[in-house]
C-alpha cells in the first residue's frame, strides 16, 4: 500500500480542520482542547497537535492530509508534520487582515522546510467582508506564478479544486 | 545559585535587568556557536567587555575607532611591549596625544558594541560567575546599563517581527520582473544598496550578510524594505535542494510517480 501526503497549514483560525473535514471519508482524527487564552475564544477548541484525514484512492493508494495547529506555541510541530509531504496548501482567513503577517510567516517558513510545491487557499470567501483575491495576493506578498485559490472551507467543491491544483502544480515541476 | 542558561529561554535584556537591578559584580559569560565572550559588571554597571577573542586592549581599540593610525599601533606594540591599558592610557594623556575623556568613550563605545552584539541573540547559553573580575591590566568604566537595556527591548521588538516576515535566513531573493521600478532612481542607503548588489537566487540571505559583515537584524530590515518596496521577491537559494517527489513518493520511478499523482487528481475529481 502506497501512502502519501499533503499538509493543510495557516494561521490560528483560518479553517483547516473544517478544510479537511470536507474531503476526509474518515472523520477526522483530530486532538482539540478547550481555548484557555482569552484573546483566541474566537472558537471553543483549537488543535493542538494535528488534524488528520484520510482518502482511499485505490486498492494501493491512500491519501493522508495532515493539518498543523495553528497557534504558535505548537509551531514546534510543522517540521515534523512537513517531512514527506507531497505538497502543501497554506490557509488564510480572508475576513482577518490581522492573520495576514502570520500567515506570511507559516508561508515562508514551510518555503525554507521543503522544495515542495503550495498552493494558497483564501478562505471564507462566501463572507461579505472577505478581501477580494486580488488584494490578497498583494496583502499576502504572493508573486503570480503562486496559485491562489478562493475557498470555502466547509464547501467540499472548493476543497477539491484546491487540492487538484496542488497536485497539478506537483505534476508540473516533475516535467 | 548558578544564574545560567540558553538565551532562548532567557534574552541578554532579562539578564542584563536582573544584573542592573541586583546591583551584581562578576562576569557574564555567552557561549554562541563555539565562540565565548565575557562582559565584566560591578554593582550593577558595566565595566569591561572582550568579545570572543577579538583584541580587545587599548591599543586595539584606539586603532579600531581610528584614534591611532596603523603605524602608531604597531609602533606603540613594539616599543611599549607588555605595558597594560592603564599605564599606556596614562603615557597618551601626559604626552597630550589622547585626552583621558576621549579613551574613555572609546573604551565605553567598544564595550556597549560588544554588549549591542547579543541584544537579538536567541541562540547560545549564558553563565553568571560572580567571582569573575575583570582582567587588572584593562582599564575599567562604570556604565548605567539602563539605555542599553531599553535601546535592546526595542531591538529585540523589531528582531520578532523582522522574523516574523523573514523566518529564514537560508532563503534567497530575486528581482521581481514587469514592477515598473527603476532600481536605479530608488534612494536606498548605503547598507541597502550593498545589499541590492548581492541579490540573486544564488545568494542566500545568510551569505549576503556575511559578506557584508551584517548581522541577522540588519539583513532583516534590509530584506523587508526591499521586499514591502516591491523591487524583490523571495525565493529559494539556488543551493538549495530542488523538489524530489521521490521523498514523497519512495521506491518508485519516474513514471509510476507520475501515475500516482494522475490517480489522485481522478480521484479527487469523482469525490
Amino acid at each position: 500500500m502506497q501512502n502519501v501526503k499533503i499538509v493543510v497549514t495557516g494561521p490560528f483560525n483560518a479553517g483547516k480542520t473544517q478544510f479537511i473535514r470536507s474531503i476526509s471519508e474518515i472523520d477526522v482524527v483530530n486532538t482539540e482542547r478547550k481555548i484557555t487564552s482569552k484573546s483566541e475564544q474566537v472558537k471553543a477548541q483549537t488543535t493542538v497537535a494535528m488534524d488528520f484525514g484520510r482518502i482511499t484512492i485505490d486498492d494501493e493508494l491512500v491519501l493522508y492530509i495532515f493539518g498543523t495547529p495553528g497557534q504558535r506555541r505548537f509551531d514546534f510541530m510543522w517540521e515534523i508534520l512537513s517531512e514527506g509531504m507531497l505538497g502543501f496548501v497554506v490557509m488564510v482567513d480572508s475576513t482577518r487582515a490581522e492573520t495576514f503577517r502570520e500567515t506570511r510567516r507559516i508561508l515562508e517558513t514551510f518555503r525554507a522546510y521543503a522544495p515542495t510545491p503550495y498552493i494558497v487557499a483564501a478562505n471564507k470567501q462566501d463572507l461579505d467582508n472577505a478581501w477580494e483575491i486580488d488584494d490578497l495576493r498583494v496583502a499576502l506578498r504572493l508573486n503570480d506564478g503562486v496559485k491562489l485559490l478562493p475557498c470555502i472551507a466547509n464547501d467540499k467543491e472548493t476543497v477539491k479544486k484546491i487540492l487538484i491544483e496542488l497536485l497539478y502544480s506537483i505534476l508540473e515541476l516533475m516535467d | 545559585m548558578a544564574l545560567k542558561g540558553n538565551l532562548s529561554d532567557f534574552p541578554i535584556i532579562q539578564i542584563l535587568n536582573l544584573i542592573n537591578l541586583a546591583k551584581k559584580s562578576g562576569g557574564l559569560l555567552i557561549q554562541i556557536s563555539g565562540k565565548g565572550s565575557i562582559i565584566h559588571f560591578q554593582n550593577g554597571k558595566l565595566v569591561c567587555a572582550q568579545y570572543a577573542d577579538e583584541d580587545n586592549n587599548l591599543v586595539a581599540i584606539l586603532y579600531r575607532k581610528k584614534k591611532i593610525s596603523r603605524k602608531q599601533s604597531e609602533l606603540i606594540r613594539k616599543k611599549a611591549g607588555k605595558i597594560t591599558d592603564k599605564q599606556l592610557g596614562l603615557m597618551l594623556v601626559n604626552s597630550g596625544y589622547l585626552s583621558q575623556v576621549l579613551i574613555l568613550q572609546c573604551l565605553k563605545d567598544y564595550y556597549l558594541s560588544v554588549v549591542r552584539r547579543y541584544l537579538t541573540e536567541t541562540k547560545g547559553t549564558f553563565e553568571f560567575i560572580s567571582t569573575l573580575e575583570p582582567p587588572p591590566d584593562r582599564i575599567p568604566v562604570r556604565m548605567g546599563l539602563e539605555n542599553v537595556i531599553i535601546e535592546g527591548t526595542r531591538q529585540l521588538h523589531e528582531s520578532e517581527v523582522l522574523k516574523d516576515e523573514i523566518p529564514s535566513l537560508e532563503m534567497a531573493a530575486k528581482f521581481k520582473k514587469q514592477t515598473g521600478v527603476d532600481i536605479q532612481k530608488l534612494q536606498l542607503s548605503v547598507q541597502e544598496w550593498k545589499v541590492v548588489k548581492f541579490i540573486t537566487p544564488k545568494n542566500s540571505f545568510k551569505q549576503i550578510a556575511h559578506a557584508n559583515n551584517m548581522n541577522d537584524l540588519e539583513i532583516r530590515r534590509v530584506i523587508l524594505t526591499l521586499l514591502q518596496a516591491g523591487v524583490i521577491e523571495m525565493v529559494r537559494s539556488a543551493d538549495a535542494p530542488k523538489m524530489d517527489v521521490s521523498t514523497a513518493i519512495p521506491n518508485t520511478s519516474k513514471q509510476e510517480q507520475r501515475s500516482i499523482i494522475n490517480r489522485l487528481i481522478n480521484r479527487l475529481k469523482t469525490a
